[in-house]
């Protein structure tokens, strides 16, 4: 039977199908939910890994150990797992091993749009581009065979459109397939100078037979239509390609794109007039076709920064522009994300905020939502982890050149263990002063509440030991850390005064769960989080406007009637309650 | 090769936008066609723009459309429907519920939600309104609101033999079912 299946989903189903029996990821948008389906099938162990390098290595170890493994990450995860990918390619694989990149043209999430197609050809591995969930299923499966016949990793290029669409996807049973057994094969698995530079041969050895295996697979198929139009493309691009010339031209469609089907290539071009490559970000293939000689227009039409789409193809290549109806611009109010009403980090950001002469590194997550008016609350966001060492570089450079400036680092509990603690360790090792406030909101929030190493459960939904952050950071040698409830303004805004006075290291820990997680019994009790709505006596607001300087989204301010809570997004955190300086705001019921 | 019908669901975060595609997409592959759908969404789970565009016919290729191509917009909120009123064809079809949501910069007084929405649109395109907040809480429950406007929607795209009952009961959680057939069908009444 078919169902509808996103393409992570079909990650999932095709890695069931495969007999995978490991799977590891740091969870990213738009990879988040491969991992989060791949958990249902209990034939799976499947893990959180603290960030993408580990993933990697643990997938790395299981299939060394023979077994079928996976780990997943978005594009920019890649960057943190690159340096075992380099030598996994070198290595080679026991078990057939699939790491998947899914990429994020446009940027809908992500702090850049890089085109990791570029990491399969610098790390060496072989790569497939699936168009859509069917394919993404079926290449999941060809992926393991390739894997294990050239004994390579191969990496699965996904895009946010391939990750969050949904296609039909024919289901089938799971493969049996046996642990391979583990052989001791030091030449193989050990990456000293000596065996590695035989183990570079053998690799190119391997990319001349995966060549061979590219100009054959049915992954790169020829459709011969009209000749006058040839197009070149993969993943999605092929979809929005065939949406725009249909039979109208004819396509080379690559599936099996590192390394590329040369021979296939060359047959192609030398039947059709006019060849375009029609592809999403980079010219990844344009470069490489030229490079073969073969005339080919690409980027000179299609844009190569942000998503691509069937218009877009249409407008730049066919000249053809869509009858469409104007919007009224004046009619149309940005709607950015904001915090959630009862957020625990507008507390902190509030108090923050205020402080004047204060920088304020911030780090990826949804309190990077801190850096949006009306709280404006961060100077810098680079990546995961980078707050803490960042924040430090700023510090040492202001204290060189005698600039007068505090740092603040703000990162929250996920990303802490992810990649903040080496920063941390940075700070106290060298001697800085900046504060490093860890916003534990007990849970994994921006990609929708993840397990993490603080929470006390696994993926799988085990029990697990909780990482004591405030012992993390004592073991590591901060010498002052402060665990405060971000929601009271007053302990908050203590905490922070005493932390920029300090010249040594400090942390300050604000400790509160996510208004949006199920919370359990015993939380309800210890934070209690049972709260009454606040409301505003409207009579008395002075429209002083204060309040909407939380950046609360339950408040709203009507000229003639003042402050207004909406009492169906109240939560009761009382941070507006704490701020009016008229005391107009009350419980509801009181 | 049929026509392909372009469908593009517009709202805001918490409106059931996802859940309403999950529906009606499940109702499109019960009546035999290719289907592909997709969601964008912008980083935070609440509050932001949401738009769910699915795709039928005999043969569907890309999962997404560009502006001018919607056979018909349902949106959930009004400024959503300003919004994304140039993805419609000109001939296209918009069912706007007059809901209204105001967003970040109008809650803090930066600006104010817009005035004569409903007017600007039915100066340019096809507009079918729906008091969908009103209906909702008739029917006792304004989270119905989804299900009404995808009752409108379906009488409007008309297609044959789905039993779209069955569906809800598939994905409606049980206690809620008979509500949301008794939303479906309230919809299916309101475009006469």
């Amino acid at each position: 039977m078919k169902k509808l299946l996103t393409g992570n989903e079909a990650v999932a189903r095709g890695a069931y199908e495969s007999g995978v029996t490991l799977a590891a990821a740091y969870p990213g948008t738009p990879s988040t939910e491969i991992l989060e389906n791949v958990s249902k099938y209990k034939e799976i162990y499947s893990e959180w890994s603290p960030n993408e390098k580990v993933a990697l290595e643990v997938a790395i170890g299981g299939s060394i150990a023979g077994a079928r493994t996976l780990a997943a990450m978005k594009h920019v995860g890649i960057n943190v797992a690159a340096d075992p990918l380099f030598t996994f390619a070198y290595t080679g694989v026991n078990g057939g091993c699939i790491i998947i990149s899914a990429d994020d043209p446009g940027m809908h999430s992500s702090q850049n749009e890089q085109d990791n197609r570029y990491y399969a050809k610098a790390a060496k591995l072989a790569m497939l581009e699936p168009s859509d969930s069917q394919e993404t299923k079926d290449f999941v499966k060809e992926g393991y065979r390739i894997s294990e016949e050239y004994n390579i990793p191969v990496l699965l290029r996904l895009t946010t459109r391939i990750c969050h669409s949904k296609g039909l996807v024919e289901e089938s049973n799971r493969e049996s397939v046996e642990i391979k057994q583990y052989e001791k094969n030091i030449p193989k698995y050990v990456a000293t100078p000596a065996n590695g530079r035989k183990l570079h041969i053998d690799l190119e050895d391997r990319l001349i037979k995966l060549e061979e295996y590219s100009n054959n697979t049915h992954l790169n198929t020829i459709e011969w239509n009209d000749k006058k139009i040839g197009v070149i493309s993969s993943g999605v691009a092929y979809q929005y390609a065939k949406e725009v010339f249909g039979e109208n031209a004819s396509f080379l469609k690559l599936g099996f794109t590192f390394p590329l089907p040369k021979e296939k290539i060359k047959n192609f071009a030398s039947e059709v007039e006019k060849l375009y490559v029609i592809e999403e970000l980079e010219p990844f293939l344009e470069t490489e076709i030229k490079a073969m000689g073969i005339k080919v227009i690409g980027k000179e039409y299609i844009p190569l920064t942000g998503e691509l789409n069937p218009d877009i193809i249409r407008e730049s290549l066919l000249n053809k522009k869509v009858e469409k109806i104007n919007r009224n611009e004046e009619m149309i109010i940005g709607r950015p994300p904001t915090m959630c009403a009862g957020c625990p980090h507008r507390g902190l950001f509030y108090e923050l905020s205020k402080k004047k002469n204060v920088v304020v590194t911030g780090d990826i997550g949804c309190y990077t939502l801190g850096s949006a008016p009306p709280l404006s609350t961060m100077d810098t966001c680079i990546c995961m982890g980078s707050s803490i060492s960042a924040g430090h570089g700023f510090n040492k450079a202001c204290e060189v050149n005698g600039v007068d400036k505090k740092v603040v680092g703000v990162i929250g509990d996920s990303t802490f263990f992810h990649s903040g603690i080496t920063g941390l360790i940075d700070i106290v090792y060298n001697k800085g002063n900046s504060v490093t406030i860890i916003l534990d909101n007990r849970i994994t929030g921006m990609t929708g509440h993840q397990e993490n190493p603080g929470t006390g459960y696994t993926l799988m939904g085990e029990e697990a030991p909780q990482i004591d952050i405030t012992k993390l950071c004592e073991s590591i040698g901060v010498k002052d850390i402060k665990t405060v409830n971000p929601l009271d303004l007053s302990e908050t805004k203590k905490a922070i005064e005493e932390s920029l006075k300090l010249d040594v290291p400090s942390v300050i820990i604000t400790k509160y769960p996510c208004v949006l997680k199920k919370s359990t019994q015993e939380e309800i009790e210890d934070y209690g989080l049972d709260r009454k709505a606040c409301v505003v006596e409207s009579t008395e607001c002075r429209k002083c406007k204060m309040c909407l300087k939380s950046g609360c989204p339950a408040i709203s301010f009507e000229q003639d009637k003042g402050s207004i809570i909406d009492e169906n997004m109240c939560v009761g955190c009382d941070v507006c309650l704490q701020i009016c300086p008229f005391d107009v705001i009350k419980k509801v019921g009181e | 090769m049929n026509k392909v019908k372009n469908v593009l669901l517009v709202g805001v975060g918490g409106q059931g936008i996802i859940l309403a595609s999950k529906i009606l997409s499940a109702g499109l592959i019960s009546a035999g066609y290719d289907v592909k759908m997709s969601e964008v969404h912008g980083m935070a789970q609440r509050g932001g723009s949401v738009t769910t565009q699915i795709r039928y016919g005999s043969k569907v290729y890309s999962p997404i459309i560009g502006k001018g191509q919607a056979d018909v917009i349902v949106a959930f909120e009004q400024m959503e429907a300003a919004r994304w009123i140039d993805y419609l064809r000109p001939e296209g079809k918009i069912i706007v519920n007059d809901y209204k949501i105001p967003s970040a910069p109008i809650l803090i007084g930066e600006r104010e939600y817009p005035k004569n929405i409903l007017d600007d649109l039915k100066s340019k395109a096809n507009v079918s309104l729906v008091k969908g907040f009103k209906l909702a809480k008739e029917l006792g429950n304004v989270r119905t609101q989804n299900i009404i406007m995808i009752g409108a929607l379906i009488e409007f795209i008309d297609i044959d033999g789905v039993e779209w009952n069955e569906i809800l009961k598939e994905n409606i959680k049980e206690k809620h079912v008979d509500l949301n057939i008794e939303a479906l069908t309230m919809g299916k009444g309101l475009l006469d």
